[in-house]
């Protein structure tokens, strides 16, 4: 089952980030991120679900641990956390410079070159 | 007897007083610039007094028998090859006799500058501050002979060689906004260090056969342990090294084929010339065969070439001397001749001859060098043609060139008579040479050389001091006067007693010292042969028939000079073309110059060898160089093409690098 879960999660990974290397609009690049960030999620909570460390095994809990390690889980909920204050900073970032530059096309955006 | 530290401040009071010029006097107390020669005079003074101690002393006890003390050791010591460096101080009688000169010579030198550099006083700027300078270079010039003559080691030596090289290309260039000066100057640096070229590789050959040395118990470099060694090593060692050495001596001696700096060193300031003639720079390459007497015995091959080397420089040199014009540069000449006597007498197997002549040779030709600075105070030019009748109003400078130049002629019984008649003597008999036809042939070529000598320096008394005045710097054309000097005037008079006096002290000792240093008889407190029994030599037995030859020969070549330059009785000029073109060679010095620097060092180096190393170094080494320039800049442009500045391509480069060690890592397993 963990192995489904992870191809799942490569599968979104690799379409997030052929998103982030190809698209030219600004917003299709940050929904793009977004994805590679839900496959990152997937995994997490795949990983937590079917493998749990020894280290973080209460004492006597047997085989059954589902029920008592969340970690995983918790580790997802941050991350969509983070990722929704992060898309309110690109997209405020986005604005400004729509309003500067009069673009959101990242293939005018080269002044890194200078 | 000297304690031994007494010893070390011989070499160590003009070094003293040298520092204390350069670094106390000249850059904190402007006000006492003119004192300097003063510091010079005692340091050096003090030096003298010193050694004329330890000359006391080598008369009782012989060797002083100074413990050298360890430098460092190179290999294991005690194992084959490995030996430790010392330095110590070797005073023995030569030494003790040459530190004496060394430092008499100069201490008079000094006194003579304090007149004679007066003109310096006052240069742009209104300052003494060629004073200073002047004195410190005299100083140090003299500590470092003093250093070499007391030197216990080969190394040792060939430092303070090295130190007298080097001040006495400061000395010559002393006025180095001259260019002539600065030319003569690194001339004379340059033939030297050919010279020590050899000098070294005589050491290295020294050092590659230490295992000879060691295999003995003796150090290879100590001197003392080198003349023990001497007749045990193998064939071809002492050759080799003996060869090298001489190389050397012949460099800083002006021997030929490298004598042609020593006539360029008269850019120098007249005093500093008669040191280095007289006691300091070229008496360090007869001294150097001296003191390893032991190891050229040793070998015909080197013996033999001493003494061709002496002869033949002997007669090139006096040659010479007969056609220049300026006074400084005939007695250029007649030093190398008198060196090459000195040689000659090395060379067929008489070291205390050669230092003997090289004692009374130290006097007269001193004597004759500051007669000449004398005259240029006065006249302020050293063309003899402008000179004539200046014994009108010098007559002590006159009476005491006079001398210098009856003794430099060998007449008797002045100093150069005895010694030059002893070099005869013993060439004559050849009964210590390697080779008595060498020794014969040598014998011949002195007596030529002795003639030619008395026909120069009388050629060059009259042409200066007698017959009319012919306007000294006055009638100078303007293009041939020193730039420097041309502002100067002939002043009639005789020169001050700082300067007469030096001159008269002397012209006593190139009266005297012949006679009283080697006496034939006893004269009361000083025995008979007491030079020669000092250096543990028997003298050559007086040969009433050489003497009077030598005399005949001396008055013929006066008789001759004051036909032709006095009188005018006699003429060249019948001689014809046949008399210019050898005058033209004369004055030309047999083309030697011209040889050395049109041929040798303008086509055969500078269009030769220059341009090959020329572009050897453009393409080789600065290619090496620029490609790797060129390499770093096309490479780095290259690299910078890869910057577009679209994130997205360097997105792209980031997953493509991530995969690529992903897949590697993968791989790994």
């Amino acid at each position: 089952m963990l192995e489904r879960l992870l191809i799942i999660s490569a599968v979104l990974f690799c379409i997030g980030l052929y998103g982030v290397l190809s698209r030219r609009h600004i917003i299709a690049v940050i929904m793009s991120v977004e994805i590679m960030f839900n496959a990152v999620n997937v995994a997490l909570v795949a990983f937590s679900r079917y493998t749990v460390p020894a280290s973080l095994r209460f004492p006597g809990a047997g085989t059954d641990v589902e029920r008592f390690v969340l970690e995983g889980q918790t580790l997802a909920v941050f991350v969509i956390v983070v990722a929704a204050a992060e898309v309110a900073l690109g997209l405020a970032l986005i604005i400004a410079l729509a309003r500067r530059r009069d673009t959101i096309h990242i293939s005018d955006l080269s002044t890194l070159r200078r | 007897m000297l304690p031994e530290a007494a010893a070390w401040l011989i070499i160590g009071l003009p070094l003293l007083a040298g520092v204390f010029s350069i670094a106390v006097l000249r850059p904190w107390s402007r006000s006492l610039w003119q004192y300097a020669g003063y510091v010079g005079i005692a340091g050096t003074g003090a030096a003298f007094v010193l050694s004329l101690i330890a000359v006391n002393g080598a008369m009782g006890n012989g060797d002083a028998g100074y413990e050298p003390h360890a430098w460092f050791a190179v290999g294991a010591i005690g194992a084959q090859d490995g030996f430790r460096m010392t330095v110590g101080i070797l005073l023995d009688p030569l030494s003790a006799i040459m530190a004496a000169v060394v430092s008499g010579v100069s201490t008079v030198v000094q006194v003579f500058s304090l007149g004679y550099m007066r003109k310096d006083e006052h240069d742009a700027n209104g300052t003494w501050s060629d004073y200073p300078r002047y004195f410190t270079y005299m100083s140090l010039f003299t500590a470092s002979m003093l250093g070499l003559v007391l030197a216990y080691n080969l190394i040792q030596l060939f430092v303070f060689w090295e130190l007298v090289g080097l001040f006495s290309y400061l000395l010559i260039g002393f006025w180095y906004h001259r260019p002539a000066a600065a030319a003569a100057a690194k001339k004379a640096f340059i033939v030297t260090r050919i010279g020590d070229f050899g000098f070294m590789l005589g050491i290295l050959y020294l050092f590659l056969n230490r295992g000879e040395f060691t295999a003995l118990g003796l150090n290879p470099f100590e001197i003392p342990a080198i003349l023990d060694a001497a007749p045990m090593l193998s064939a071809g060692i002492a050759t080799w090294v003996a060869l090298g050495l001489f190389a050397g001596a012949a460099g800083k001696s002006a021997q030929f084929p490298l004598h042609t700096w020593l006539p360029d060193a008269m850019e120098g300031p007249t005093p500093v010339s008669s040191l280095i003639h007289a006691a300091t720079m070229v008496a360090a390459g007869v001294f150097l065969v001296a003191r390893l007497f032991g190891l050229f015995e040793e070998s015909a091959a080197a013996m033999n070439t001493v003494a061709i080397i002496g002869g033949f420089t002997a007669v090139f040199a006096a040659a010479m001397g007969l056609a220049a014009n300026d006074i400084k540069r005939v007695l250029a000449f007649s030093t190398v001749s008198q060196l090459g006597y000195m040689f000659l007498a090395l060379g067929v197997g008489a070291p205390g001859v050669a230092m003997f002549h090289l004692f009374n040779h130290a006097f007269f030709k001193c004597l004759l060098f500051l007669g000449a600075g004398s005259v240029h105070h006065s006249v302020h030019t050293f063309d003899m043609r402008y000179m004539g009748g200046i014994r009108r109003w010098m007559p002590i400078t006159y009476l005491t060139t006079l001398v210098g130049g009856l003794s430099l002629a060998g007449i008797f019984p002045l100093a150069g008579f005895w010694s030059k008649d002893e070099i005869l003597t013993t060439a004559w008999s050849g009964a210590h040479a390697a080779n008595t036809g060498v020794s014969q042939l040598v014998f011949w070529l002195a007596l030529a050389a002795a003639f030619m000598t008395a026909f120069y320096v009388f050629r060059l008394i009259i042409m200066s001091f007698h017959g009319e005045f012919r306007g000294g710097i006055d009638s100078v054309p303007h293009e041939e006067r020193i730039p420097d000097e041309a502002h100067h005037e002939v002043h009639q008079h005789e020169s001050s007693r700082v300067m007469t006096l030096p001159l008269i002290v002397l012209a006593v000792f190139a009266v005297g010292s012949g006679f009283v240093a080697n006496s034939l008889i006893d004269l009361g407190p000083v025995p008979a042969h007491w030079f020669s029994h000092l250096l543990h030599e028997d003298a050559p037995k007086f040969n009433i028939g050489i003497a009077l030859a030598s005399t005949v020969v001396a008055v013929a070549g006066i008789g001759l000079a004051v036909l032709v330059y006095g009188t005018r009785t006699v003429s060249f000029d019948g001689l014809g073309r046949l008399w210019r073109w050898g005058h033209r060679l004369l004055a030309e010095r047999f083309y030697m110059d011209a040889l050395y620097e049109d041929l040798i060092v303008r086509r055969a180096l500078y269009r030769g060898l220059f341009l090959v190393s020329d572009w050897f170094d453009r393409r080789i080494v600065d290619g090496v160089a620029d490609l790797a320039g060129w390499l770093g800049r096309n490479s780095g442009r290259a690299i910078a093409q890869l910057q577009t500045g679209h994130i997205q391509v360097y997105g792209v480069g980031v997953s493509m690098g991530a995969a690529v060690i992903l897949i590697f890592y993968l791989m790994q397993r």
